[in-house]
């Protein structure tokens, strides 16, 4: 297409000049749209730089290791409890890490881990980490703590469970009057350990009064507290989420109900990527003294007592003695 | 109910009182989303006037997948763009998974379509004979496309705003490519999440307050301009 001054020179049948369209362009506001543009632009250059810095401004402390982040794949509870908000700014400070937190179930943590997707596993699963052990894609596990699962359910306790010693005979009593069951149902750490006791039992539950939430503890609880159903949960995030249910522990103090929490980092042999140094830095982190005074402590000023109980250094059948 | 009260007291507090986590989370949120928005536009505006002005063969199939691109599920463009930057994933040489360069990534995607739908419907609302004046009047190319865009300039504000809607009230994608991480990836809407199964309700509220606000102000602006000068009398 020729431009539009060239037809005036040649033709001059044309009303409009390019001058005279520039300047309706201007001013019917072209120009405010392009301004508009232009701004948007700059916001969004703005924001981009923003996020780069961020990226760049990673802790700078006293040493500073060649790759910085660590992917770390963890449990629900470790994040909904709130310990590793502790934790983790303690060791960024301390090894110039930068932690990223996945939470996520055990069994998508325990997943990302044998993908090598994540660089330390810290997960409540003995039963599923083992064959990552044993495969070698984890290694130098640790055990870390514990805390134990409860059942709990509403106060007036349909099912009658109430101060049974065995979780297999509260389950089987809570698919006998077919009370409501509020399952995790999502492969994570309680879900598998709730899978274990059913087992146990040798009850296959089914049925409407067996429901899968398919969502975390806190949110599980929720749930539960809202329909009158029993659930299993982990004390520490029955004991965060307490002030917003209506549900009592029923049973606990069962063998079987010990949540036992592993570190382990993921083999670098088996998967190139891995940050190791900043893996095995963690592993050491969460045995190491200073870290398992602070889980010995920790929940006692908010909730009176503590959510985890430290086992750094103890074999998996000492605990909890 | 009380939540609902509580919350919005904590969420003054948080805001005359400069809450820096809070603050900072939200600013966060504004430039993720808004970097994502002006991607989205920087794609979606092309090819929505495209669509709109040339035929070619197949024209209905891409609509149709645009138009499907419209109400793309955000979680499965998180999925997809997780898998796509995993460390042994196609893209993962890059090194984005949870960093908000990633959701800015996976927002641009679920934006993107939205703003190509509603440009395209904008500029098809013109009257086809406003096309023939302005080749008329010895427009270029570029002054014809810069015309036609400013007669449609109403329904591409419409666009931005339901583009910057979708992503900045987004949560699925956002936590799985970006993971939640404090101080880094964690957004309005992911930290909505986390406090809800922390079951700190009280600044869940406060939280969903502010991220209302901030919409609201953003939408504020845009409409403003759209609007300008278009009082009916």
């Amino acid at each position: 297409m020729p431009k539009a001054g060239e037809k005036l020179e040649q033709g001059g049948q044309y009303l409009i000049t390019e001058r005279g369209l520039l300047k309706l362009i201007k001013q019917k506001g072209i120009k405010r749209l392009s301004l508009l543009l232009v701004n948007l632009l700059i916001i969004g250059g703005l924001a981009l730089s923003g996020c780069a810095t961020q990226k760049e401004k990673a802790p700078a402390q006293s040493k500073t290791p060649k790759v910085k982040d660590v992917i770390l794949a963890t449990t629900t509870s470790t994040v909904d409890t709130g310990l590793l908000d502790v934790l983790i700014p303690k060791f960024e400070e301390k090894t110039g890490y930068k932690i990223k937190t996945i939470p996520a179930g055990s069994g998508q943590a325990l997943a990302m881990g044998e993908k090598g997707e994540a660089d330390v596993l810290l997960v409540h699963s003995p039963k599923k980490e083992m064959p990552l052990v044993t495969s070698g894609v984890a290694i130098n596990r640790k055990l870390v703590m514990h805390n134990d699962f409860v059942i709990v359910g509403p106060a007036d306790d349909p099912a009658g469970i109430k101060g049974l010693k065995s979780s297999a005979d509260a389950f089987k009593k809570i698919a006998e009057k077919k009370a409501v069951f509020i399952s995790r149902g999502d492969n994570s750490g309680t879900h598998t350990k709730e899978l274990d006791i059913w087992k146990q039992a040798g009850i296959t539950p089914e049925g409407a009064w067996y429901q899968q939430s398919g969502q975390g503890m806190g949110q599980t609880l929720l749930m539960a507290s809202e329909k009158k159903g029993y659930t299993l949960t982990d004390r520490g995030t029955f004991l965060a989420q307490q002030k917003n249910i209506k549900l009592a522990i029923l049973v606990e103090g069962d063998k079987a109900l010990l949540n036992i929490y592993h570190v382990m980092q993921v083999n670098p042999q088996k998967f190139s990527k891995v940050n190791a140094d900043g893996a095995k830095a963690f592993v050491e982190f969460m045995v190491s003294p200073e870290t398992q005074k602070i889980i010995a402590d920790f929940g006692k000023d908010k909730y009176g007592q503590a959510l985890f109980v430290p086992d750094a250094g103890k074999s998996e059948d000492e605990v909890g003695k | 109910m009380s939540f609902i009260g509580t919350g919005i007291a904590e969420a003054l507090r948080m805001l005359v009182t400069g809450n820096k986590e809070v603050l900072e989370i939200t600013w966060r949120t504004f430039q993720v989303s808004g970097t994502a928005t002006v991607i989205s536009v920087l794609i979606g505006v092309p090819i929505g006037t495209f669509l709109a002005l040339k035929g070619f063969f197949g024209r209905n199939l891409v609509i149709s997948v645009v138009n499907l691109g419209m109400g793309l599920p955000p979680v499965v463009v998180g999925l997809v763009t997780w898998l796509c930057l995993t460390r042994y994933g196609p893209l993962g040489f890059l090194g984005l998974l949870y960093t908000p360069t990633a959701m800015v990534v996976a927002q641009a995607i679920i934006a993107s379509p939205i703003v190509a739908g509603f440009t395209m419907a904008a500029i098809q609302s013109i009257n086809p004979k406003m096309r023939l004046q302005i080749l008329a009047l010895g427009a270029n190319r570029v002054q014809f496309l810069l015309l036609l865009l400013r007669e449609a300039r109403l329904g591409l504000l419409a666009a931005v705003i339901a583009g910057f809607g979708g992503v900045i009230s987004e949560v699925g994608a956002s936590i799985m490519v970006g993971g939640n991480i404090k101080g880094y990836t964690r957004v309005l809407t992911t930290a909505i999440a986390l406090e809800v199964s922390k079951g700190s309700f009280e600044l869940a509220t406060a939280l969903s307050i502010i991220l209302l606000l901030l919409a609201f102000l953003i939408t504020a602006v845009l409409t403003s301009i759209q609007q300008h000068r278009r009082q009916p009398q």
